[in-house]
Parts: C-alpha cells; sequence; structure tokens
C-alpha cells in the first residue's frame, strides 16, 4: 500500500478460556489501516469482529481473554508493549471507540455533559470550566440541538440516535487518529442509522482521522468503506477495497454473504440463496479451511489439517487460498 | 377486492394506552400506539408492515392475536369480530404468531417436544398416543430432525430456535400467522435460510402471513402488500411492487432512500430525515411527518382530519399537504 500506515496488525491470536477449555477466538490476523483510510471488517455473530476491536484497546475480558501471539503496531510504537499507563494515554486520545449499544456506553447517573468534560480532563491539561466548554462544542458539533441546556441531561432523557450522537462526541473528543466503530448504527433505526452514518463520514472528513468500522450489514460497508475485510471463524478470508470485493467476490463465503442478502431490486418471491448450516462454534475448529463443512465440497483431509494461506489474487485482493472455496 | 378471501380485515383499529400520573395513579393522558387503522388481508396474500422502532407495529400483531385489547374498531377474522370482550375465542388456534427473539419465547426449561405438545394439548385436536408423531412430522416441515423433540432449546442455534418458534405456531394448522421480527435477530446467512422455509411452507401449506419488519428489503422480498406505519398510522399501503418504484408519501420514499445498498458502484442521494420519530403520547397535531421535517406546509395540516386516498388501484395514501 502507498498510503502512509496508521494501524499495522500482525499475526494477531487470540484466545478464551472457557468451561470447554481454551477456545481460539482470532487466529493470525492480519491487517492495515491506512492514514483517512476507512477499513470495514464484516461477518456473522462470533467471527471475532469485537475481539479484534478490543484487542486493538487491550480491553480484552482478563484474565479469560489473553493475546497468545501477533503485535498492533500503531503509529509505529507497539500498543502491545505499553505499560497501562501508557495505554491509557492512547485509549480515548488517540484511538476513539463508539459502542454498539449507546446505552450500556454511557454512565445513566451522569449528564452527558460531565461524561464528556473526563475525556478532556484526562488526556488535554484544562480546567473543569472549559472541558465543559469543549464538551458543549463538542455536542454542538455531532448535531445535537440546544447543546449548552442538554449537556444538564442524562443518557435516559435522550433518544437513542442521540446517544449514539454523544458517545460519537466522546469518542471524537480529542480528535484521535484512529475511530475504531463497533457495529455503531446496529441498535438504531435505518433513517437513523443514515444520519448518524453521515455524521461520521462528515467528521472523518473534517478531522482526517482513520474509522476501523465494525458491521454485519454488507449494504452499511458498501456505502462507507475503502477496504473490507470478510471475516470468518477467527481469521479473514478475503481483504480486497470495496469496489473490488463487490464485483469480483473470490472467497466462496463472501460470495455466499453477497448473495443471500435480500436486496429491494431483486424479483420478489424468489427462493434466496443460503449459506448452507451454520457459524461454526469456537470450540471444534480445524486448523486447516474452516469453510469447508458449509462449502458443499469435500475436502481432503490436508486441506482440513493445514490452512491455505493468504494469496494476492489481483492488486490489493487477498483471498485464503483453499483450492476448493477460492477462485485463485 | 370481492373474488378473493377476505381473510382479515381491519376496520378503523384505535389502540390506546393510558398514560399514569400523580399519587393516584389516574389516567393523565393517552399513547395513542394504533390510530385509526385499517387493512384488508386476503387469503394465502402476504401483508408486510414496516415502519421505525415505535410506530406501532407490534401492538397491532399483538391486537390481532387478542393479546392486547383494542380501545375501539374492528378486526374481523373470517367475518367474525374478534375484538371486544364478548367475542369468542375461538378463532386463536387459526391465527398463530412468532416472535422476535427465539430465545426469549421458547421456554428454556421445557424439551422441544413438550413446546410443540402444548398447543395440541390445550386445543385437544391431536390424541395422546399420536401426538409424538406429529411433532416429528412438525420438526420435519420446518427442517429440523425429528430428533430434536428429546432436546431443550439452549442446544439449538439462533436459526433453529426461530424454526421451532414457526413449528410452534404451524402446530395447530393455523390460516394466518403473525410473524413480529422473524428474523431481525438472526445472522445474514441464516435469516436467509428462515425467509426461504417461510415462503416454502406458505406454497406448501397455503398460510397467509401478516409480517413485520424493519427491513424493509427482507419485507419487499416476501410481500404482496406493504403498509408503512409511522407514529401509530398507516401513511401508505398497496402492492410491494408500486410502493418500491412510485412511493406516494414523503416518509416512504426517505425511508426507501435510508436503506443502504450493497453496491459501492451505486452512489445514490441519501434522503435523511432530521430528527427522531416523535412521542405517541403527545403527538403533534396536524401531520406527525411534516412536524418533523419541518416541512413549510405543516401549518395548513393543523387540525385537519388526514384521510386514505386510493391513488392508484389497492393504492392508499394518507393525504396531507406536506407530505404527498
Amino acid at each position: 500500500m502507498e498510503t502512509d500506515i496508521l494501524l499495522d496488525i500482525k499475526g494477531l491470536s487470540v484466545s478464551f478460556e472457557t468451561d470447554e477449555g481454551r477456545v481460539q477466538a482470532l487466529d493470525s490476523v492480519d491487517f492495515q489501516v491506512g492514514l483517512g483510510q476507512t477499513l470495514g471488517l464484516v461477518g456473522e455473530s462470533g467471527c471475532g469482529k469485537s475481539v479484534t476491536a478490543l484487542s486493538i484497546m487491550r480491553l480484552l475480558p482478563k484474565p479469560v481473554g489473553k493475546i497468545t501471539s501477533g503485535r498492533i503496531h500503531f503509529q509505529g510504537k507497539d500498543l502491545l508493549e505499553l505499560s497501562a499507563d501508557g495505554m491509557r494515554q492512547v485509549r480515548g486520545n488517540e484511538i476513539g471507540m463508539i459502542f454498539q449499544e449507546p446505552m450500556n456506553a454511557l454512565n445513566p447517573v451522569r449528564t452527558i455533559g460531565d461524561q464528556l468534560s473526563e475525556v478532556f480532563l484526562l488526556h488535554q491539561e484544562i480546567g473543569v470550566k472549559e472541558a465543559w466548554l469543549k464538551s458543549v462544542e463538542m455536542l454542538h458539533d455531532v448535531g445535537i440541538p440546544a447543546p449548552d441546556s442538554r449537556a444538564f441531561e442524562y443518557p435516559h432523557q435522550l433518544s437513542g440516535g442521540m446517544r449514539q450522537r454523544v458517545v460519537i462526541a466522546m469518542a471524537l473528543a480529542c480528535r484521535p487518529k484512529l475511530v475504531i466503530a463497533d457495529e455503531p448504527t446496529t441498535a438504531l433505526d435505518v433513517t437513523v442509522q443514515a444520519q448518524i452514518l453521515e455524521l461520521l463520514q462528515t467528521l472523518q472528513k473534517q478531522l482526517g482521522s482513520s474509522v476501523l468500522l465494525i458491521t454485519h450489514d454488507l449494504g452499511v460497508i458498501a456505502e462507507t468503506c475503502d477496504e473490507v475485510c470478510v471475516m470468518y471463524a477467527g481469521r479473514i478470508v478475503e481483504r480486497a477495497s470495496t469496489v473490488e470485493l463487490f464485483a469480483n467476490p473470490r472467497h466462496a463465503y463472501t460470495r455466499g454473504l453477497l448473495s443471500s442478502i435480500p436486496r429491494l431490486d431483486r424479483i420478489p418471491k424468489t427462493e434466496l440463496s443460503t449459506i448452507d448450516g451454520m457459524v461454526p462454534g469456537l470450540s471444534d475448529l480445524n486448523q486447516g479451511c474452516r469453510f469447508a463443512p458449509r462449502s458443499g465440497k469435500v475436502h481432503p483431509q490436508a486441506l482440513l489439517d493445514q490452512r491455505s494461506p493468504l494469496q494476492e489474487v489481483a492488486e490489493g485482493h487477498w483471498v485464503e487460498s483453499c483450492p476448493l472455496c477460492s477462485n485463485l | 377486492m370481492n373474488a378473493p378471501e377476505e381473510l382479515l380485515k381491519i376496520t378503523d383499529l384505535r389502540v390506546h394506552f393510558p398514560v399514569r400520573g400523580g399519587i393516584f395513579r389516574r389516567a393523565v393522558g393517552s399513547c395513542k400506539a394504533v390510530d385509526r387503522v385499517s387493512l384488508v388481508l386476503q387469503k394465502g396474500q402476504t401483508l408486510g408492515l414496516v415502519g421505525e422502532s415505535g410506530c406501532g407495529k407490534s401492538t397491532l400483531a399483538k391486537s390481532v392475536v387478542k393479546l392486547v385489547e383494542p380501545t375501539s374498531g374492528s378486526i374481523k377474522f373470517k367475518n367474525q369480530e374478534i375484538a371486544g370482550k364478548k367475542a369468542q375465542n375461538n378463532f386463536r388456534k387459526n391465527v398463530q404468531m412468532v416472535f422476535q427473539d427465539p430465545a426469549e419465547s421458547l421456554n428454556s426449561r421445557m424439551t422441544v417436544g413438550a413446546i410443540l405438545e402444548e398447543p395440541l394439548d390445550i386445543h385437544h385436536i391431536v390424541e395422546k398416543n399420536v401426538r409424538s408423531e406429529r411433532v416429528a412430522e412438525l420438526l420435519e416441515q420446518v427442517g429440523l430432525s425429528g430428533s430434536a423433540a428429546n432436546r431443550y432449546p439452549f442446544e439449538f442455534s439462533g436459526g433453529q430456535r426461530q424454526r421451532i418458534g414457526i413449528a410452534r405456531a404451524l402446530a395447530l394448522q393455523p390460516e394466518l400467522l403473525v410473524l413480529d421480527e422473524p428474523v431481525s435477530a438472526l445472522d445474514v446467512s441464516v435469516q436467509s435460510q428462515v425467509l426461504n422455509l417461510l415462503m416454502d411452507l406458505q406454497s406448501k401449506l397455503g398460510l397467509t402471513y401478516l409480517l413485520i419488519a424493519h427491513d424493509l428489503a427482507v419485507v419487499k422480498h416476501v410481500s404482496d402488500i406493504i403498509a408503512v406505519m409511522y407514529l401509530g398510522k398507516i401513511v401508505e399501503i398497496g402492492p410491494a411492487e408500486e410502493i418500491y418504484l412510485k412511493p406516494a408519501h414523503a416518509y416512504t420514499k426517505a425511508l426507501i432512500s435510508a436503506i443502504p445498498i450493497p453496491d459501492p458502484t451505486k452512489k445514490r442521494k441519501r434522503v435523511i430525515i432530521p430528527g427522531d420519530v416523535p412521542s405517541p403520547i403527545n403527538p403533534p397535531s396536524g401531520c406527525a411527518f411534516g412536524h418533523r421535517v419541518g416541512s413549510s406546509l405543516y401549518p395548513e395540516s393543523v387540525g385537519k382530519k388526514l384521510d386514505m386516498e386510493e391513488v392508484s388501484t389497492g393504492h392508499f395514501v394518507l393525504q396531507c399537504p406536506c407530505c404527498t
């Protein structure tokens, strides 16, 4: 990639300690986010999208979740080697995070102005008064009407869309270089989703931030992202620019996902194509091709035991090179 | 609308919930969850009901299966009145419901077999000794194996649980299924499996669906008729294809344009609706949508009684000066 790389993840593996033993949630995940770029991570529940986000922020639940290998380089420094204090300087300041459910991400017993001020007080050497003024300004920037009086309200007094705007304001308060948005619009109605996506894009342009957008909605990806990584069972199975991925999906899983969504321009009442079976549980994963049981093709044992590496099939278009599941 | 059989006819339905306040918990206002809704559903058809959260879709569905008692208006199932306290309850086995979250609507302490047998037991329609056969038949109908009957709901994935929910609804061989967001809790690849199953069952068993969903793409794919609801009212109702190609109400247009299209080469103009859905407790006095978008024509709608008008065959639009 010719652009400057802001975030560089190599060989990231994460495992969780569960009652059924150790399960691997991420299996050597590699990707880069360029400056000012929007990268989408797409996949179904349990594929490791959110775990990736939490690993970058080093917020994996302790002690069950553990990064077993890999490195996360952000602006040249390895986040995994930072001290707890050093990491606190990064969170909210250089990397902002937007959570899925805004009601759970906000403190219900403190006013939103108070919660926003905290971000400024932690990361900038300013007084309480100035922090409050900056918070009000931030609320104004995310499109909350009458921000000076709204700042005194509590989260429950706001609608879902408004709350998500507050969470966005908190994530962007310190003008972070990278914003991680974990399903930012999933809990919202379509019309509000359109508002929030528009807002995110405008703010991103203003601040020049990079965005890592996690979603299960391919429609949202198509409208907002420059590049996409498709995840399946803890691995990235395909990575390409958005236009390329939608035009030439190479992996069977990507193709299945794309063809199974009902679209407005499809002939109604026709049978939708499906992907057989269901998302595998993390406790019974093989080391080789993980899509094999759903691909409808009998895989030889060698492909099930040994992972096929990612292969570049066109410029910037990488796909897991299982010969039965991908068009190489 | 005469040749095909009218299965469900809702006329001027209102469901208002009292808002209580003060020390005596007196009703101080009312929440107009469903306000003057009329619709007709013919046998074998699918009617899709779309709208944002809080617009009254689920309340409407619940009043059709009589889980909510309407304030006024009539609901006729096969020409038999089911609204009101005097109404007979024998329609119940003909109208069944599938709920949104399969994890919460299945009793986690009962085996799947017991869950499916319960409706048969309550309505005494299948002899005890052949019930297990009927259960196995139901499970096969929804694409599960008969051995599932001895297992508990937690042993199944989300998509399989929704299949169990559908099997339970089918147990009494109903004619009308009310589907309240049947696929919104499911993953994309599983969602299409369940939608295919629903379409398949409809053609095999001649079922009629009242489908509630917020995903317009899903609704459009399976419905014959689409009704768009906004703040307790149906603002537009008509044949699915026509609603999508020629939406007449400003809200329908905005709703369609807000759906993200999974095609990066199509950059279209999004109509961004500002604001949120207003509260049904204290709705604007005029056109609710004109109020939200701040239409300059909004004052004209204040105090007027807004009515549905037929713009083309079977396509009705709520007439109001600011939105149509």
